[in-house]
């Protein structure tokens, strides 16, 4: 074990806790943002992740292993040195993107059976290929090979992914070699079935390990089977030890997520949506390439100190969102920041004690018309968390007045809940 | 603005070190303008342009005509313009109308009344006074003078015309100017042809410009033949006045570099 988690602050089964790594100590909940062809974030640098306020960012290990390769990055020292980052780091285990990424995938017992994208010759990543690897890069975290299913698919297929799961984590903490200063999570798997989580969460928690990830949702499963399946997991986990939701996501999927008792996120979803030209506000998602934004004088987000919203606004950022590389740094920066300061939200409403009014301020800017999705309603029953008074429509012509652009701050202050 | 020689060559060379003054900006010559698209370098936002040597990296070269679509002259106006625009104040904005990737002078089309460059958004025909309005909205804080850069393979007539169009673009632009010219920088053009550069270059040092931009190079003109035109150029604009020379190539080309420190630049 090479990591503590100190849980600070509670609101039901929400907490706000310190993670000490090796690298960095974390607040969470937190989100992590993804890098790409290696671990650089497109277009931005380490300094200015830094300043964001990123605190974990994940690594792509079969990006890495392709080019430039593990063995290199350890020779040179750990990824931490190559890439110049001082805080910590995650590495996934190469299987999702062998999965996702590659046609021709075949999963058999000794491991994933793909063909190399450099010439096209039968490769296989065993457990004990992946934590090798992971051991070269040297990161914080390290995930452990799961054989993944999208909860979409049905059948035999989900248990045999769950039992193989737990049989591989047993292969991958014998080929861990530095659990000193590596954190080895296992992953939860088993579709969208409670008896075959529940296995599969029981076998993992028998095995003692730094922390847990749930793994094989965000991927077209429905909302309410989503926020059941986290529920169900946060339940069954330990409490002194962190959980972490992959791929996930939405702003409202990670607030909900927390307030069930998650602490950790990592999605494309905020870099990705960056690059098709949309920042993240606190309504929602602004479209910078609509043509409205060519004379709109504001920045992106009032209320956001990033970089991006202290020096520009709507009309430039138009001119060069998808015809500009400049435009995707800009608002990558710009949703990174807003991704961070989600998460410190999280972690000091609930430390402070109002977190519940934090998650009814949330929901009430995103739906103003008070249209909150049943699937949230029901997950923050469970959660324990009163949110009817963000269910009404508000009576005031918020949305009428936004949309042409006029600033009604001072005519429709935001209601505040008893 | 304010420009200032300190120090010349000895024994004949031409090369000469300045200072260029502008707001509380001064930056040593001769200094290198750095390309940018929609007014910021390339992959560098003001945090990290902020990272690199000062105040030599104060200097950048903008390209008006990479606006000529949006934002509209309005917005870009309420904004407050250039600096405010792209979150840079203690920059120093030089802008000219064509550059060497995003704005290519397109000479076939370029006629009588304006001309025309291969932008981001197709072909676009540039008179003065949309130049002019640009201009007046962007509020950079020099501007060259529209100009007509023809490629060294054109004909002695066309030529002759480019070095006509462009002094008379010179003088309708310093008209259409409020501060009359004041932060210009007249263009010479003349091709490959010393006589149609002299010429150029001396019918603009008449002109109440603040500088110079020599331009019309990078089109096709072997690097001998630049030394020599540079070389007339220079021989007939005042001293006192700054010079710049764009689309060189490469600052590699290390013994073509050496030329043009001597040419006085």
């Amino acid at each position: 074990m090479a990591l503590r988690f100190e849980v600070l602050g509670r609101f039901n089964r929400a907490r706000a806790a310190r993670l000490t790594l090796p690298h960095f100590t974390c607040q969470t909940p937190l989100f992590m943002p993804v890098g790409t062809q290696g671990s650089t974030i497109k277009g931005l640098t380490t300094d200015q992740l830094e300043t964001i306020g990123c605190q974990i960012i994940l690594g792509n290990t079969y990006h890495l292993e392709l080019r430039p390769g593990s063995q290199l990055i350890d020779d040179l020292g750990g990824l931490h040195k190559f890439m110049n980052w001082k805080r910590a780091l995650l590495t996934d285990s190469g299987g999702f993107q062998m999965v996702s990424l590659l046609h021709l995938a075949d999963i058999t017992e000794e491991g994933v059976t793909f063909q190399s994208p450099v010439d096209g010759k039968p490769m296989l990543l065993t457990p004990e290929e992946s934590i090798n690897i992971q051991n070269n890069i040297g990161a914080d975290i390290i995930m452990a090979l799961d054989d993944v299913v999208k909860t979409t698919i049905t059948g035999p297929r989900i248990e045999e992914a769950m039992y193989r799961t737990l049989r591989w984590i047993d292969r991958c903490i014998a080929a861990h070699k530095k659990p000193d200063v590596q954190n080895l999570f296992g992953i939860v798997q088993g579709g969208l079935d409670p008896v075959l989580r529940d296995i599969c969460v029981r076998g993992l928690v028998e095995r003692n390990l730094p922390g847990y990830a749930i793994g094989g949702l965000a991927g077209g499963e429905d909302k309410d089977s989503f926020w059941r399946v986290v529920a169900q997991c946060t339940a069954g986990l330990p409490e002194d030890k962190p959980r972490y939701v992959m791929g996930v996501g939405y702003p409202l999927d990670i607030v909900v997520c927390s307030a069930l008792g998650a602490d950790m996120y990592d999605c494309v979803y905020p870099t990705r949506t960056a690059r098709f030209g949309s920042a993240l506000v606190p309504e929602g998602v602004l479209k910078l390439k609509q043509n409205a934004m060519a004379t709109d004088e504001r920045p992106i987000d009032p209320s956001c100190p990033c970089m991006v919203c202290k020096n520009y606004t709507r009309a430039y950022l138009h001119c060069l969102v998808t015809k500009d590389p400049m435009g995707s740094q800009l608002l990558s920066y710009h949703n990174l920041s807003f991704m961070a300061r989600l998460s410190r939200d999280l972690h000091m409403s609930i430390l402070e004690g109002r977190f519940p009014e934090f998650v009814r301020g949330f929901l009430r800017v995103q739906f103003p018309k008070g249209d909150v999705p049943k699937w949230v309603h029901n997950a923050m029953e469970v959660a324990g968390i009163d949110i009817s008074e963000c269910c009404t429509p508000t009576n005031c012509q918020h949305d009428a007045m936004e949309a042409a652009g006029v600033d009604i701050s001072e005519f429709c202050p935001p209601t505040r809940c008893p | 603005m304010r420009f200032a020689v300190t120090k010349v060559c000895a024994s004949g060379a031409k090369a000469r070190a300045g200072l260029l003054q502008i707001g509380s900006s001064g930056v040593e010559t001769p200094a290198l303008l750095l390309s940018t698209r929609k007014g910021l370098p390339a992959f560098m936002s003001p945090d990290l342009l902020s990272s690199l040597p000062l105040p030599d990296s104060l200097l950048l070269n903008v390209c008006p005509t990479h606006f000529i679509e949006v934002p509209p002259s309005k917005t870009i106006s309420n904004i407050g313009g250039l600096h405010r625009m792209l979150g840079l104040p203690d920059h120093i904005l030089v802008a000219a109308a064509g550059e060497s990737t995003e704005c290519l002078p397109s000479s076939d089309a370029t006629n009588k009344f304006g001309a025309s460059f291969e932008t981001p958004a197709g072909r676009k025909l540039v008179k003065p006074s949309d130049y002019m309005e640009l201009i007046s909205c962007l509020q950079p804080n020099l501007w060259a003078s529209l100009a007509d850069e023809v490629p060294a393979w054109v004909n002695e007539k066309r030529n002759k015309t480019s070095v006509e169009r462009t002094l008379r673009w010179l003088d309708a632009c310093i008209a259409l100017d409020a501060a009359s010219g004041r932060n210009s920088l007249g263009v010479v053009v003349g091709g490959s042809s010393i006589e149609q550069r002299k010429l150029c270059a001396t019918e603009v040092s008449k002109r109440n410009v603040s500088g110079f931009w020599i331009g019309g190079f990078g089109l096709g003109e072997s690097v001998e033949e630049r030394c020599s035109l540079l070389n007339a150029v220079t021989d007939c604009l005042p001293l006192e006045k700054p010079r710049i020379v764009s689309r060189l190539g490469l600052p590699g080309a290390c013994d073509t570099s050496f030329f043009f420190l001597e040419d006085g630049l």
